[in-house]
């Protein structure tokens, strides 16, 4: 067995107070290929995970849709192993596999028992550098895909709003476009497209592999450098993506087709993580909208009750500045123009006066528990950590914490009036037209 | 690709041998059930009670009675406001919610160690001292009432509501867990009251405890917050019948602007402890519910490309289940997916798996079990469900070994008998014009 000549980071990542300490190990091969492990001995499990740093973001011009189809092309095989072999040899080892893609990353995992785990590293090894992409299997896969869009977005009322609303938002940074990519887009995307990209995106030096669960790191790094370690790097990669302009004046998306309920969705440009403000953001969402107790929810579908559910979306994880999402479906026979007032006092009034201590206190106490119940699943561990690393580094994790922990109620109202103004958002309106409904 | 794989309902449970779980099971003076495995690796707790409450027990012009109380739990006590419950547990980074499904309800909390007093005495406090307030009680209806209307944007919601209703008909298994809006309407404080008194007991009840807790901490929170709840008599179990003479074959067609049309086939199926239930599942396994190594998704997603997901199951329930067969593809491929449905269902009902379909399957089954029980929280739902279905702790031994034990003849047997490829119930929501279906 090779010497691995690599040197071996062992770091103690300890939460403050409440948190729960975590050894993290970190490592990297000479071919720029970053491995992170966290044992977890609760249960005989573990997951094996294959990040990419690409997604939508880093597809060309008119091919939206490339990252994720190419994801659905992963499970249709190399010279060595044929088309949709490579989930069934994960199940017939009673595990499970999967994959998804995001405009940041796309993400290949597997989760089965321990000493089965090691089945998965010479798979994921194959498909990294010897993808067929047969014509063919294309042609199917897209026609498969299409389905996906039908299926998630163009029957679905509110999920249709969502992508004209950030289609809107954006003029020139690719987050405009769907991950899954607009029908047309779809329809132009050829083998020698997809084979482009992968030889780019698909290399050592641009992935992250996680592993956590119930493993011994000294043994997994071997067996990761068997499979991984003599893969030639890729080429380096430019992945800078156009930034977009600042929003001068409210746009607003109106949206007319078949549909039970009114919806409204607001979105305004917001920084991401780490910039300073993310912290107060992710507050001020959660005072918002973060359970029953929340201020939008005891406004709108409780005292008020014109909405019949109302949340707010920001996390910040995102490469580039993403958005902060408002959003309520109306109540039946209530107007939609009560709710978009209703929404709108609310947001003034957390511009105009502090949220109290104990509402600050609260949205902590919720980050701060929900990261600690997430450890209680070794695939959710592993999506967090993979995450914050393609974000920038994985000790990322600690200083979001730090971050969240020193946000005042000041700081809240003053992230609310710097973001949450008219000239920065798009609102997007679902008007339900007359419907069709015959029972035979 | 993201289809997970669901192979097995909440109430399927598979297991291992090399996965022991240390449960200790003790029955309380008023005859809660109490189940609980000490787990330290993380400062959380996990609890789920599991109530035997659900629309077996509600009239039906009063279909949504089990789930409405179970939700008004949360909307106020002998101490608390509706609102004054939801800040306290949301300030803990807490969860307590409450679900009914066909068999049962259930209460659920998960909470920090450091907050378990404070948790379990909400948990106690809604589950004990609920006062169903009048207001919160019509505040409640018209949102149930709402959410049934809005989930009727969501076509797969429409045939689902639709199948198991020409499947089930007047059983409560035939109609949703909510009820409808004229039911909704019909429910009174006093039948929420009555319901509550009347199923709330803890000797219809087990207790599931799971995390960081030592028994000695354990034995004093359960007498400090569940000692004083008292046992009564259970009423009468409602009489239910199967009408099972009917089994004709029924298409149901519903017209909406769609791109796509939502396909659901399949018939009535078996209940949880039918003797079946492990042939089956590998049966079923095989044929749609094996995600990409079934035989549905190798045809018509992988190899005719026309849906993005197909899956089949088998849901089991304690009376009775469901088999069905589930798609969506463009409009005017539905005819050509149903008839390829169709056709592995014959299939399979006439030719025997293959030795390596049955070896892969058993394999899938038995080896996947331990990831069911790979968080406290599962762990937790799984030990209450164990104890409500009967199935012994030693299940988690027993189950690789009825898996192992079924026979490319009995996987024939029961496709034969369960699955009905001619008189089966088929709903299609769809544009229908596209779809232009033959029958």
């Amino acid at each position: 067995m090779k010497q691995i000549k690599v040197n071996l980071i062992f770091l103690l990542l300890i939460f403050p107070s409440t948190l729960f300490a975590l050894e993290i190990k970190e490592h990297r091969f000479e071919n720029g290929l970053k491995v992170l492990i966290i044992e977890n001995h609760k249960a005989p499990v573990a997951t094996f995970q294959v990040w990419y740093r690409t997604g939508s973001r880093n597809e060309p011009a008119g091919k939206s849709g490339l990252s994720h189809l190419l994801e659905h092309m992963m499970f249709k095989g190399t010279p060595r192993y044929g088309p949709s072999v490579f989930s069934k040899i994960i199940q017939k080892n009673g595990g499970t596999d999967n994959a998804y893609t995001t405009q940041d990353y796309t993400v290949y995992f597997e989760i089965s028992s321990s000493d089965r785990i090691m089945l998965a590293f010479d798979l994921e090894s194959d498909r990294m550098q010897n993808l067929t992409l047969d014509p063919k299997e294309v042609l199917s896969e897209r026609s498969v895909v299409m389905e996906e869009r039908r299926l998630r977005y163009e029957d679905d009322p509110q999920n249709s709003l969502f992508e004209e609303v950030v289609a809107a938002a954006y003029k020139v940074h690719p987050y405009q476009r769907p991950v899954i990519g607009w029908m047309s887009d779809l329809e132009s995307i050829e083998r020698d497209d997809l084979y482009k990209y992968y030889k780019v995106n698909y290399s050592p030096n641009n992935a992250v592999i996680v592993i956590v669960g119930d493993v011994k790191t000294d043994q997994i790094i071997e067996h990761v450098n068997k499979s991984f370690g003599h893969i030639q790097s890729g080429p380096l990669r430019k992945s800078t993506a156009s930034s977009e302009p600042d929003q001068k004046g409210e746009r607003r998306i109106l949206l007319r087709r078949e549909a039970e309920m009114p919806y409204l969705l607001i979105a305004y440009h917001t920084p991401a993580f780490p910039h300073e403000d993310s912290y107060s953001l992710a507050v001020l969402s959660l005072i918002l909208s973060g359970g029953k107790s929340s201020r939008l929810y005891k406004s709108l579908v409780y005292e008020k009750k014109i909405a019949l559910n109302v949340d707010t979306e920001y996390d910040g994880f995102n490469k580039d500045p993403y958005l902060f999402f408002l959003d309520a479906t109306v109540f039946p026979e209530k107007n939609i123009n009560d709710v978009e007032d209703a929404l709108c006092t609310e947001i003034e009034k957390i511009k105009n006066r502090p949220p109290s201590e104990q509402e600050v206190q609260k949205a902590r106490n919720q980050i701060e528990a929900s990261f600690i119940m997430e450890q209680d699943s070794i695939y959710l561990e592993a999506m967090k950590y993979g995450m914050f690393e393609i974000l920038g580094d994985w000790r990322l994790i600690d200083r979001y914490l730090e971050g969240i922990r020193k946000v005042t109620p000041e700081d809240v109202t003053t992230v609310a009036k710097k973001y949450l103004r008219k000239d920065n958002r798009t609102v997007g309106i679902l008007i339900p037209t007359k419907e069709v409904k015959s029972e035979k | 690709m993201l289809v997970f794989l669901l192979i097995v309902t909440a109430n399927c449970l598979l297991p291992t041998n090399a996965f022991a779980l240390n449960v200790k099971k003790t029955t309380l003076q008023n005859g809660l059930i109490v189940l609980y495995s000490e787990e330290h690796s993380l400062p959380i707790l996990m609890l789920t009670l599991l109530v035997k409450a659900s629309p077996l027990n509600e009239p039906k012009d009063k279909a949504g009675l089990a789930n409405l109380t179970a939700e008004l739990l949360l909307e106020g006590t002998r101490h608390r406001k509706s609102t004054d419950i939801s800040e306290e547990i949301e300030f803990l980074g807490a969860s307590l919610d409450t679900s009914t499904s066909s068999d049962y309800t259930t209460v659920t909390l998960s909470v920090l160690k450091k907050d378990i007093n404070k948790g379990l005495e909400l948990f106690s406090d809604i589950l004990l001292n609920p006062v169903f307030p009048q207001q919160e009680i019509e505040r409640k209806k018209e949102i149930i009432k709402g959410s049934l209307k809005h989930r009727e944007e969501d076509p797969s919601f429409i045939a689902e509501r639709t199948f198991r209703n020409e499947v089930f008909g007047e059983h409560p298994y035939g109609r949703l867990t909510e009820g409808l809006g004229e039911t909704i309407d019909s429910i009174k404080r006093e039948d929420l009251i009555r319901f509550y008194s009347d199923y709330f007991l803890p000797n219809n009840s087990i207790l599931s405890i799971v995390g960081d807790l030592t028994e000695e901490e354990l034995n004093v929170l359960v007498k400090g917050y569940l000692d004083n709840w008292a046992r009564a008599n259970l009423p009468p179990m409602l009489p239910r019948v199967f009408d099972q003479t009917k089994i004709t074959k029924i298409i149901k067609k519903i017209d909406k602007d769609l791109t796509q049309a939502s396909i659901i086939l399949g018939n009535i199926g078996i209940s949880r402890n039918n003797p079946d239930y492990y042939a089956v599942s590998i049966m079923n396994y095989i044929l749609g519910g094996g995600g990409f190594s079934s035989r549905l998704m190798q045809s018509i997603r992988d190899d005719m490309g026309l849906a993005y997901d197909v899956d089949s199951s088998f849901s089991t329930n304690k009376e009775k289940g469901i088999f069905q067969i589930e798609v969506q593809t463009k409009n005017k491929s539905a005819g050509l997916v149903i008839s390829e449905i169709v056709k592995q269902m014959k299939r399979i009902q006439k030719e025997e798996v293959s030795d390596d379909e049955l070896a892969d399957a058993k394999s899938y089954l038995t080896g996947s079990f331990m990831r069911r029980l790979d968080t406290n929280r599962k762990i937790a739902d799984f030990l209450a469900l164990v104890e409500f279905y009967n199935l012994g702790f030693d299940y988690i031994v027993k189950y690789p070994v009825y898996i192992n034990s079924i026979t490319k003849k009995d996987i024939l047997r029961v496709a034969k008998k369960y699955l009905n490829s001619e008189n089966y119930v088929l709903v299609v929501v769809a544009n229908q014009k596209k779809a232009a279906l033959k029958y």
